[in-house]
């Protein structure tokens, strides 16, 4: 059935001249700094179709904060999903670094800055540059694409037991199957592995990799406790110690489901580049929904697997999310933020490979453009991950 | 027939409510790698998404859900009680604090937070 079903799948995406592949076709409006949001707003308010990811960060960060913050601006504009990027900045200088980094990749880009404009004139010009882009960007046609071309990415939040019993072994059975048809799947959550991180460690594809993920997880609980505290009262959270989770343990070993069987091919660090065909790649991230979601985006991920137990909402501006949920009750009372309601697969009334099926066949309808509840409900979370106060 | 509450593997310790179960019911637990199912009478209420015990678990003892280490019994429960947080801590960062861990006698495996903690941060 599963193989049947995969040679049936049709999917039509948007072939970029980079030779990456995007799902949605979307024409960006970025600012660089905090300063440039009421700019960047201003324009999509302006113009339908344009879309305005306001963000709180971008002024005197430095180091690698700075690169990340950097890397993750470019990295968003650069995502396959994106037709093309008009960035807008305070100043010149770093609005031209993000706007080069997206320029690379050979998309359309257009740059402003307030200072000496002013907001007004800002809006003025770079709404004629979005019109046209909008325009542009209305006229490319979805063309066939296959499941090796994607880069995807999985994530669960407010996860409860019935996301290690069902809607996560369900979805780690979807995760098997694209990656044996050639896609590529991100995974993070670095602190959340905390009780399985050794099963993970386990299944990296060579023992460089091991050493190299371990190096990260031990980095990051290093920080967590640099801070002389740990994640209790925040690792189970609050919602999750309502749906019954009990310890960080528990917690990961229902998380790791998700993954999958297939071994671990890349180990990553924050925001890094990954390509179609890489298999199952692990990213350092935060588990926070939002922040990951961001990172896996900036990594080059064109659409998201989400799997909730207590009803997680999250969304992202440019990458369709997918919410997979078992939970009766959530499925029930939060029926209009799940794509794919598993209640039958928890009480044993359908198996994993049918619940995989489900799985698959909104992942294929998505692909082709219907849209997902957090795309409806205008879940548009951009969330950059910082990593120490500005200066 | 419809599952009340499932197992990750026979030689667990705990099992998962996949229904509200009420105190005073009699079940026959499945266990998701095909094992023997466990019999438990239920003690106490057990919430969906929440654990029962499937055996007599002591003060002290090491739990296994998905055939792993999950945490540390910090008071008794019999089979057919309920396992949250009320009597169950996580085996990281497990330094006995008064507000969280009802025994404070130290784990026998002290998490990574310990060691830092000794080490001097």
């Amino acid at each position: 059935m599963a193989r049947k079903q995969s040679a049936l799948m049709q999917l039509t995406g948007y072939r970029r001249t980079n030779g990456r592949v995007g799902v949605r076709n979307h024409v960006l409006v970025l600012p660089v700094d905090d300063l440039s949001n009421s700019a960047a707003e201003g324009v999509a308010r302006l113009i339908n179709g344009a879309r305005a990811l306001p963000h709180p960060y971008g002024r005197l960060q430095f180091g690698p904060d700075l690169e990340l913050t950097f890397k993750t601006l470019s990295g968003t504009g650069a995502n396959a999903n994106v037709y093309g990027v008009i960035v807008i900045g305070i100043e010149p200088k770093w609005t031209e670094r993000v706007a080069e980094g997206i320029a690379k990749t050979g998309k359309p880009v257009e740059m402003f800055s307030v200072e000496r404009h002013g907001d007004l004139n800002t809006i003025n010009m770079a709404s004629r540059a979005a019109y046209k882009l909008v325009q542009e960007a209305s006229e490319v046609r979805r063309e066939p694409i296959e499941v090796s071309d994607l880069v995807l990415s999985i994530k669960c939040g407010e996860s409860d037991p019935t996301l290690g019993l069902a809607g996560n072994p369900a979805q780690g059975r979807a995760v098997d199957r694209l990656i044996d048809m050639g896609a590529s799947v991100i995974f993070g959550e670095t602190s959340e592995l905390t009780g399985g991180e050794h099963l993970i460690a386990n299944r990296c594809a060579t023992p460089a990799l091991k050493k190299k993920f371990q190096q990260i997880y031990d980095d990051y609980i290093a920080v967590i406790q640099g801070q002389g505290v740990d994640l209790l009262g925040s690792q189970p959270t609050e919602g999750n110690i309502r749906g019954g989770l009990s310890t960080i343990e528990e917690k990961a070993l229902g998380n790791i489901q998700k993954t999958g069987s297939r071994p671990v091919n890349a180990v990553l660090n924050y925001a890094e580049e990954v390509q179609p065909g890489q298999g199952l790649v692990f990213m350092n991230s935060s588990s926070a929904g939002a922040e990951q979601v961001t990172l896996c985006a900036v990594g080059g991920s064109v659409l998201h697997f989400f799997t909730t137990g207590q009803g997680n909402v999250v969304g992202h501006p440019l990458i369709p999310v997918i919410k997979v949920s078992p939970n009766p009750i959530t499925c029930s009372t939060m029926s209009e933020h799940i794509d794919v309601p598993l209640p039958d697969l928890l009480v044993g009334d359908i198996d994993l490979d049918q619940a995989a099926d489900r799985i698959m066949n909104v992942f294929e309808r998505t692909v082709n453009g219907r849209m997902t509840a957090a795309e409806l409900l205008r879940h548009e979370e951009f969330v950059i991950t910082k990593l120490y106060p500005s200066a | 027939m419809a599952h009340r509450a499932l197992a990750h593997r026979t030689t667990d310790d705990v099992a998962v409510a996949v229904a509200d179960l009420r105190a005073g019911e009699s079940l026959e637990i499945q266990t998701l790698d095909g094992g023997k199912p466990h019999k438990v009478r239920l003690l106490e209420d057990v919430p969906l998404g929440h654990k029962v015990a499937l055996k007599d678990l002591p003060e002290g003892h090491i739990v296994i859900e998905y055939g792993e280490k999950v945490g540390r019994m910090t008071r008794a429960v019999k089979k057919g009680g309920y396992v949250h947080v009320h009597n169950i801590h996580t085996l990281r960062w497990d330094y006995g604090k008064p507000s969280r861990v009802v025994d404070a006698k130290r784990s026998p495996l002290l998490g990574r937070g310990s060691r830092a903690k000794k080490g001097g941060k």
